[in-house]
């Protein structure tokens, strides 16, 4: 239990759930052999990572940033432009992962101190705003950035594909430096969620969900909000900077698209809602479900969509091309069903 | 004369060209507990607001031990020992009884910035918290979310809190209100409790007449924001004007004054 922080999954359910989805995920290179499915579950890992940090900041201190992608994507340009400047090894590496979270907590800093003791509403406002002169300059400065374009760059030997750990294939298996890179994010990925788990269920984290519950109380008996507000501010940023480090990992490349765009944005905060705020647990069911919908729902349509061919209408609403819409209609349903999420729901049921 | 814990100097703030407290200039030492009576729309709790800091002042001064918190954040004032209990509850809704009084010992105690550890570790918080449930006669309520209290024990729960945080001053701003005559006694002889504390300063407004006579040391009346009269119980009760002003204008439903 203390590996937990104390904080079980409190549902017989959502704990199978969990314990089979973690297990496919470490098994995930052997079981499935396509590029495109370890490719899947390397984002499920990464996005893991990323929506726990943003649940710190949401479900638990109450707070609702626009910026998250801003740090994902200083996390992702900081290997980025060091594996491309630098020579491409373990240094490089190291130096840009060091120098992304210190930009990370020094931005996310000041924007707490300037922005969090106004009201939440004027905080989201101007989250907004640095993320979107933030994706601006990094599509300008593309002397550092590449621009749209993005950054390719190379990584150290033992994570490039050409590598090969063993001579023989491991339970028909080519140990290769792709299956190498994705069990490194697998490793980071639980040792950071479990890091989020502890500090959600420290004093600290209690703080934040008593400023959540009621600021002024907290202030009363004697919490300066302002520091607990913005030392989660800074946390999440270094979280998510480190789902940016292991985004680059994993791809090898980084422009706008893949870490900083709007469109993320709104993804990681769909998958927080849907998985439960302030569960934390909510991030592992939330960015499970919503990559595998991301990427299957089209594979499953053409599907239907073949099947109906004769009937008019409903091949063309089940058509591949209007894949958004269903994923959409999907979203609304669950949040409306499940307000409180899928974990809240589960947690509900189990107390019953 | 033992020297005052809490004292004001020409306190005063205007909401635009209302003056809600004019110049109010008192001190309060410990070992007393001073009861502060008025009229609704004295400034009673405008006054409250004004030494915990949710309010700052136009004009005046705020001396604690003979400091200037005047300008002081909440949050130091309350680390300082200056403690408030609300008339209108405030509480932190969805977390537990327990929870809630744990986190007021958590920011005495200090470890509040503590991210590595799990709050569960912190075992000697947790048990003062729940001696604190025991002297409001909570205990049963423990694991309840403060929400789903009654309104009883929500009003229990608050003065559990200030409890936790052991202030040098209390302020109870109606601890008994919207309580059933039952409940009351369990807050009346933690009040005598803590009056026996000699080192305590108790602040307390009161608008039942019978808690004011059992318990003040010493009554202080607002009427419209300026001190009226100050003094020992049975010369303040006696004062026609602090009959005319307060006790005069009192809703029959409050008439124990004349019991």
């Amino acid at each position: 239990m203390s590996i937990l922080s104390g904080d079980s999954p409190r549902s017989r359910l959502l704990a199978a759930a969990i314990i089979l989805l973690v297990l496919g995920l470490a098994i995930a290179p052997f079981a499935f052999s396509s590029a495109r499915t370890m490719n899947t579950a390397a984002k499920i890992l990464v996005f893991i990572v990323l929506v726990a940090s943003y649940d710190l900041i949401l479900g638990f201190a109450g707070i609702i940033s626009f910026a998250h992608t801003m740090f994902f994507g200083i996390g992702a340009y900081g290997v980025a432009i060091a594996m491309s400047r630098m020579e491409p090894g373990w240094i490089a590496l190291a130096t840009g992962s060091v120098a992304a979270l210190a930009v990370s907590a020094v931005l996310a800093t000041i924007i707490g101190l300037f922005s969090l003791r106004v009201r939440t509403v004027f905080f989201a406002m101007i989250t907004l705003a640095v993320a979107t002169a933030f994706t601006t300059a990094a599509s300008q400065l593309s002397d550092w950035t590449g621009g749209e374009d993005g950054i390719s760059f190379k990584m150290p030997a033992i994570f490039q594909p050409s590598f090969r750990l063993f001579e023989q294939p491991v339970l028909g298996l080519n140990v290769n430096g792709r299956v190498l890179s994705y069990y490194f994010i697998f490793v980071c990925t639980i040792a950071l969620f479990l890091l989020m788990l502890r500090i959600v269920n420290s004093p600290f984290g209690r703080v934040l969900q008593a400023i959540r519950e009621n600021s002024f109380r907290a202030e009363a008996v004697g919490y300066r909000t302002i520091v607990y507000r913005t030392l989660a501010n800074v946390l999440a940023a270094m979280f998510a900077a480190c789902a940016g480090i292991l985004m680059a990992i994993w791809l090898r490349y980084n422009g706008p698209d893949t870490t900083l765009s709007l469109e993320i944005m709104i993804d990681i905060l769909l998958m927080t809602v849907i998985g439960g705020m302030g569960t934390l647990y909510g991030a592992i069911v939330g960015a499970t479900l919503f990559m595998v919908a991301q990427t299957y729902l089209q594979d499953v349509m053409a599907l239907v969509s073949g099947a109906t061919g004769h009937i008019p209408l409903l091949s063309n609403i089940v058509h591949p091309d209007r894949w958004l819409l269903w994923l959409g209609v999907l979203f609304i349903l669950s949040v409306y069903y499940f307000p409180q999420g899928i974990v809240g729901s589960l947690r509900d049921r189990a107390k019953r | 004369m033992i020297a005052p814990s809490l004292a004001t100097r020409d306190l005063t703030v205007r909401f635009g060209g209302h003056v809600a407290v004019n110049a109010v200039s008192c001190s309060f030492q410990p070992g007393t507990l001073t009861c502060i009576v008025g009229p609704n729309g004295a400034g009673k709790t405008t006054y409250f607001n004004l030494i915990s800091g949710q309010i700052t002042p136009s004009g005046g001064t705020i001396l604690l031990n003979g400091n200037d918190i005047t300008r002081m954040a909440v949050s130091q004032r309350a680390l300082r020992g200056l403690g408030r209990a609300f008339q209108l509850t405030s509480l932190f809704p969805r977390l537990s009884v327990i929870e809630n009084v744990r986190l007021v010992m958590q920011s005495r105690q200090g470890f509040g910035l503590s991210l590595l550890s799990t709050w569960t570790s912190h075992r000697q918080a947790i048990e003062d918290a729940d001696a604190c449930l025991v002297r409001v006669a909570l205990t049963k309520r423990r694991d309840t979310l403060a929400a789903e209290l009654s309104h009883g024990d929500q009003r229990k729960l608050e003065v559990a809190m200030l409890l936790a945080l052991d202030p040098d001053i209390f302020m109870f701003d109606e601890p008994t209100a919207g309580m059933s005559v039952d409940e009351v006694p369990v807050i009346l002889d933690l009040l005598q409790g803590i009056k026996k504390d000699t080192a305590k300063t108790i602040l307390l407004v009161e608008h039942k007449m019978d808690v004011v006579r059992s318990l003040a040391d010493r009554i202080v009346v607002l009427h419209n924001g300026t001190l009226l009269a100050d003094g020992k119980p049975a010369d303040v009760m006696d004062l026609p004007i602090v009959h005319e002003a307060y006790l005069g204008s009192l809703p029959p439903v409050q008439g124990t004054a004349h019991v």
